[in-house]
């Protein structure tokens, strides 16, 4: 049903903190290898070894440049679904292959019901819903919603792979509606906010700002000139430089 | 967005289909024409064709046209599922009064029900159609109460300029259907400019800096794409050639869908024969290629916020 749940007993999702973030990808990697083999397998690619090669990703990392000369900075900016509170990707699907979970609060697309008419990857302000070709489905990110409640696996790799994957620890998974869990103490220490709140899909996912450089003046440090004794003749001349060396070291 | 053949196909052939379906059936109900049986079999025949074959290319691009059924099911929350519901709904209405139109070819009860219900169901499938784009707000040229209304001109100056040319051949055209065809013409051709006039002045949805939430930092600009070759998102929401063209494009839509079917109608009002014949259907014509290019556009011009993490200065 593609009406959304007035409420939901958890808000599941994610939290990227773009200070740590390194943008090494593992995150993406780790992502690709195991959605292709769960829930709405396989991610297929197209001409993978082609000129022109594409394939559906449910992870996605920029690299974007901010601001300018020495205040400037690179970010690493991980993008995937944000499970939105109240997503127009759901209500449009004709369908009702599109769904918000009333349990967690998780966004999922059923490959079984799911037409492949891409409406709600046009709904969808962040790009989070990718088309697969092979299939003729939509694929999202699924929270790992086939790793976190699975029994089979051990209890540290019952969060998303991505989160399991990420080197730095940039990546936090947990409840967002539970103001007492890690994750929204985390957000509210930070000061984590939504991206384009201006869309009022009201994300789940909340994301940290880089913290501010630690050294505020960035300018570089100006080493004060000094003076030496130079070109010494006599034998006392020579002592005398020899002690300035020694004390100016 | 990228402007899918089947979708402007779609919305066009489906526009006019049950364009043409409201002017019959308001016609039906309270004209003269209820009286030729031929109008009601070629006429909600043509009608019916436009409609269906314009639903039955927008499934072509489904990856799974076998399961489109499907779509009836979530006419509470999907304007898309209404719309196949609607369209639909609006054959049932429309065939019974096609049947009585045919078999008795004289106004009656039958048919100015039939007729009126039959208008208001086409036109009602064809603003959900424009509902589908209206209602996105990721789209600042489609998220426009402008958009819909658009949708329902077009439609009935489709129906209208079609009608006109099938009244004519079939010896029954009057000056009233003609008249009409003309003042939609200009109507339609003023919507439109309308339209240009806002999605060419309206302010930017969103921009990097609130795409990121990174704005405080300064200007944004793409270190490195998260993939080499473009993928589904560029693809689809990023499609931006022939945005250059955007002007010439729209000259050519006002002079193909509005200018030259008006002046084709005005013509196939002064003259007669087979020379007024060849005008009205000339109008039919030159409208629907220019009404494929104002789709075209539609489209293409049309900026998705998504792209503002794929180094668009804004959308």
């Amino acid at each position: 049903m593609t009406t959304l749940p007035t409420t939901t007993q958890k808000k599941l999702g994610l939290v990227i903190d773009l200070d740590t973030c390194v943008g090494c990808q593992a995150c993406a990697t780790s992502c690709k290898e195991w959605n292709t083999t769960g829930y709405s397998a396989p991610l297929s690619d197209e001409n993978p070894y082609g000129a022109d090669p594409h394939g559906a990703w449910l992870n996605r990392v920029h690299s974007f440049d901010i601001g300018e000369g020495d205040t400037s900075r690179t970010v690493h900016f991980p993008r995937s679904c944000l499970h939105c509170e109240t997503p127009a990707c759901v209500t449009v699907c004709p369908t009702g292959a599109s769904y918000k979970r009333a349990e967690d609060g998780i966004v999922l697309v059923n490959p079984d019901t799911c037409i492949g008419c891409k409406l709600c990857s046009w709904a969808c302000a962040y790009g989070a819903r990718e088309y697969d070709h092979t299939d003729g489905v939509m694929k999202k990110c699924t929270l790992c919603v086939d790793r976190i409640y699975n029994d089979h696996i051990p209890q540290e790799d019952r969060i998303p792979a991505c989160v399991r994957a990420c080197p730095t620890g940039a990546r936090h998974f947990g409840d967002l509606g539970d103001s007492t869990s890690d994750v929204s103490k985390l957000v509210a220490e930070r000061g984590g906010y939504d991206l384009m709140p201006e869309m009022g899909y009201k994300p789940t996912n909340k994301y940290l700002p880089p913290r501010p450089k630690r050294d505020g003046t960035t300018a570089p440090k100006t080493v004060a000139k000094t003076e030496h004794i130079s070109d010494p003749k006599s034998s006392i001349e020579r002592l005398f430089a020899f002690a300035d060396k020694v004390l100016t070291r | 967005m990228h402007p899918a053949y089947s979708v402007i196909i779609f919305t066009t052939f489906s526009g006019a289909g049950f364009g043409l379906m409201a002017v019959l059936g308001f016609e039906a109900a309270f004209g003269e024409i209820a009286r030729h049986w031929l109008i009601g079999l070629l006429g909600l025949g043509l009608a019916a064709a436009l409609a269906i074959a314009g639903l039955l290319s927008s499934t072509f691009h489904l990856g799974h046209p076998e399961r489109a059924w499907r779509a009836f099911t979530q006419w509470r929350s999907s304007w898309l599922s209404r719309e196949g519901v609607l369209a639909v709904a609006t054959f049932i209405p429309a065939a019974i009064l096609g049947l009585t139109w045919i078999v008795t070819a004289r106004p009656g009860v039958i048919i100015t029900l039939t007729g009126i219900v039959t208008a208001l169901l086409a036109l009602a499938t064809v603003y959900t159609t424009g509902m589908i784009y209206q209602s996105l707000p990721t789209i600042r040229a489609w998220h426009r109460t402008i958009v819909a209304p658009i949708y329902i001109l077009l439609a009935l100056m489709s129906g209208v300029v079609i009608a006109h040319a099938l009244l004519l051949t079939l010896a029954q055209g009057d000056r009233a259907m003609g008249t009409a065809a003309i003042m939609l013409l200009v109507a339609s051709a003023i919507a439109k400019l309308t339209y240009w006039h806002q999605i060419d002045n309206a302010a930017p949805l969103a921009t990097p800096g609130t795409a990121t939430g990174l704005g405080q930092f300064g200007t944004i600009r793409t270190l490195e794409h998260p993939h080499t070759m473009a993928n589904y998102v560029m693809r689809e929401m990023g499609y931006s050639i022939g945005r250059k063209h955007a002007a010439k494009l729209r000259q050519i839509a006002v002079i193909a869908a509005f200018a030259l079917p008006a002046l084709l109608i005005a013509l196939s009002l002064t003259g007669n024969g087979l020379a007024a014949l060849a005008a009205s259907w000339g109008a039919v014509i030159t409208m629907m290629a220019g009404l494929f290019v104002e789709r075209w556009l539609f489209f293409a011009e049309a900026e998705h916020v998504v792209m503002n993490y794929y180094g668009a200065k804004s959308a």
